[in-house]
């Protein structure tokens, strides 16, 4: 009896040893996250009903930020609108490349790595460098494309100067950025179940059809996650148009993002920055969840009954 | 395939081939069309910064430069600029910038590690929810909390120092212990119990055991880290005001402000060339690193 007693103390101080052996692992998470997230997130919130330009004493002013960015900020839904459509275009035609080229390098081709490298390579390259390159190849006279186009016997376009045209222009240089997207759409390709594709060889299937029935579905998770890390990561868009366009001509590239940092840290509207940031947090929150909600009607899991 | 297989199997398959082959062609060009507009961007940046800087004004452009003037490089680093920052030596900005890279580097591979390890192999109260709270910060954005963490560095009279660009790696980065965690439970649970009776220590299991067994997925997250600190802007952006502070990607956000007529794009290119050269450069070095450091994340389960 005392024996066991004796044993079961010893687990018990085992395992309270175990646990603050843990705690210790996870401390710097722990400290990190009231320090430099949950903190933050909680000081934004408050500031958002402060009128704060950092030198005087914050007055508070209730709702009145969050009321002025949707009646006399009339930036603040131009800017959200502007994030929207580069958003949802750049997302949805870089998800489209990037398969379409893990789908062309799924083929048994030579020279895999090679391809790899060529459709990766730009994704190491910084927003600012890849901007200042954009932004030169999009010049007047002496740009590239103006120049292609004049040969192949067509008119010049301003690309980053006409109000129509700049956004497309923004969103065609993020889809020279896929690479991310492009490695994890190949690696799901390869982990694909040949046995299903034999199966719909029996059936004298085309690719066409086998893309849609078999790949498709096998891969929706895939997709799901790279449209989800794609939203997140597009609608904070910063070095392009702060490098390419500096939100012009007209505003036309004034992005969320853009607009937040001008307020913060050019008129120094520390509460009204906040009060933004606070509703670009809500609108990932929401359009995440809301992804989460759509996926169950498309997204397929393997081992799930449909 | 060769060329004498290739006649057989069409002699044998016949339409079924030709099909094959027609597709085989497809591909092929549908590959070289995407290479060649991926490519592009690079092949520019390149003939722009040899030019000579006459010929960089000339309509319609060259294709390719002639002469090729190496010189650019040298004069894209040390040109009579006009601005403040021209006093300002440029392996200054890339000093900073390693300096931040590096630490960056350490700290984050190091204290994610330390926190994976705690979630994927150790029991502990609360364990869940902490791990869904690590998930759930994905979804925050940077600019949500740039202005209250600038507030943050501001009382700490930490701006215009590079503490606030290096001290919060240490705490851990939610993405990346996240894909450790998925990598360290891949490792067999039986070589933590066996080193446990010979008495070790979580701390000797983390440090002898599992890092040495994470080698590849360590160096996944060093390098995808580096690319990242190299190329981070808005970062620095709001902390950094005195010119010696800044680093390349400021600096080179900066370029063409230093001049008053026209952008010198010659020398605009040859130093972006230059900044983003250490990146391809590990690129080209550690490709499986980088792949593996993405497609970490088992995505079925």
């Amino acid at each position: 009896m005392a024996a066991t007693a004796t044993a079961g103390r010893a687990i018990r101080k085992a395992k309270a040893q175990e646990t603050i052996t843990a705690y210790l692992f996870v401390a710097p998470w722990i400290i990190g996250f009231l320090l430099f997230i949950g903190g933050p997130i909680i000081v934004s919130f408050v500031l958002s009903f402060f009128r704060w330009k950092i030198i005087n004493t914050p007055r508070f002013i209730g709702f009145d930020h969050y009321v002025a960015m949707f009646t006399t900020d009339d930036l603040f839904l131009h800017s959200l609108g502007v994030t929207f459509r580069f958003v949802l275009y750049s997302v949805i035609l870089g998800n489209v490349i990037a398969l379409s080229l893990a789908l062309l390098l799924n083929q048994r081709i030579r020279g895999i790595g090679v391809w790899r490298t060529i459709f990766y390579l730009p994704a190491v390259v910084s927003g600012v460098a890849g901007s200042v390159l954009w932004a030169w190849m999009y010049s007047g006279e002496l740009g590239i494309f103006n120049n292609l186009l004049i040969a192949v016997g067509l008119e010049p376009q301003a690309w980053l100067w006409d109000e129509q045209l700049v956004l497309g222009s923004l969103v065609a240089k993020s889809l020279w950025n896929i690479g991310v997207p492009m490695v994890i759409y190949m690696a799901a390709l390869q982990g694909l179940p040949q046995d299903l594709y034999e199966a719909a060889d029996l059936d004298n299937a085309g690719e066409w059809t086998k893309f849609l029935s078999v790949t498709l579905p096998l891969i929706s998770p895939v997709i799901f996650f790279n449209l989800v890390m794609g939203i997140i990561s597009q609608i904070q868009t910063f070095a392009e148009p702060y490098v390419m366009t500096k939100g012009g001509p007209a505003n036309a590239t004034l992005f969320l993002g853009l607009h937040l940092y001008e307020n913060a840290f050019h008129f120094l509207k520390m509460g009204y920055a906040s009060a933004m940031a606070w509703i670009m947090f809500l609108i990932i929150f929401v359009l995440t969840m809301g992804q989460f909600g759509l996926a169950r009607r498309w997204v397929y899991y393997e081992g799930q009954s449909s | 395939m060769t060329a004498s297989s290739t006649s057989l199997r069409t002699l044998l398959l016949g339409n079924r081939f030709r099909r094959g082959l027609l597709k085989t062609v497809y591909i092929y060009s549908a590959l070289f069309v995407y290479a060649v507009l991926f490519l592009l961007p690079f092949y520019w940046m390149l003939n722009t910064s040899l030019k000579e800087p006459l010929r960089v004004f000339q309509i319609p452009p060259d294709w390719y430069p002639n002469p090729v003037v190496f010189r650019n490089y040298l004069d894209a680093w040390v040109s009579d600029r006009t601005d403040i920052a021209a006093e300002i030596p440029v392996y200054n900005y890339a000093k900073n910038t390693a300096i931040i890279t590096v630490n960056g580097v350490i700290a984050t591979t190091f204290s994610s590690a330390l926190i994976a390890y705690a979630f994927a192999r150790m029991d502990f109260p609360g364990k869940q929810a902490m791990f869904l709270g690590v998930i759930s910060t994905l979804m925050i954005p940077f600019t949500v909390l740039m202005v209250p963490q600038f507030i943050l560095w501001k009382n700490l009279n930490w701006l215009d120092t590079f503490l606030p660009l290096m001290v919060p790696y240490w705490f851990g980065s939610a993405w990346n212990v996240f894909l450790l965690r998925q990598f360290f439970m891949t490792i067999p649970l039986e070589y933590d119990e066996s080193a446990r009776i010979d008495g070790a220590t979580h701390w000797t299991i983390f440090s002898r055991l599992i890092v040495p067994l994470s080698k590849p997925a360590l160096g996944a997250i060093g390098v995808l880290a580096f690319v990242f600190f190299w190329n981070d802007f808005l970062g620095p952006l709001i902390i950094l005001s005195k010119p010696q502070n800044f680093t390349l990607t400021m600096y080179l956000a900066n370029f063409s402000v230093a001049f008053v007529r026209t952008t010198p794009w010659h020398l605009y290119m040859a130093a972006s060339l230059t900044i983003i050269s250490p990146c391809l450069i590990l690129f080209f070095f550690s490709q499986r690193a980088f792949i593996q450091g993405i497609t970490i994340t088992d995505f079925k389960r």
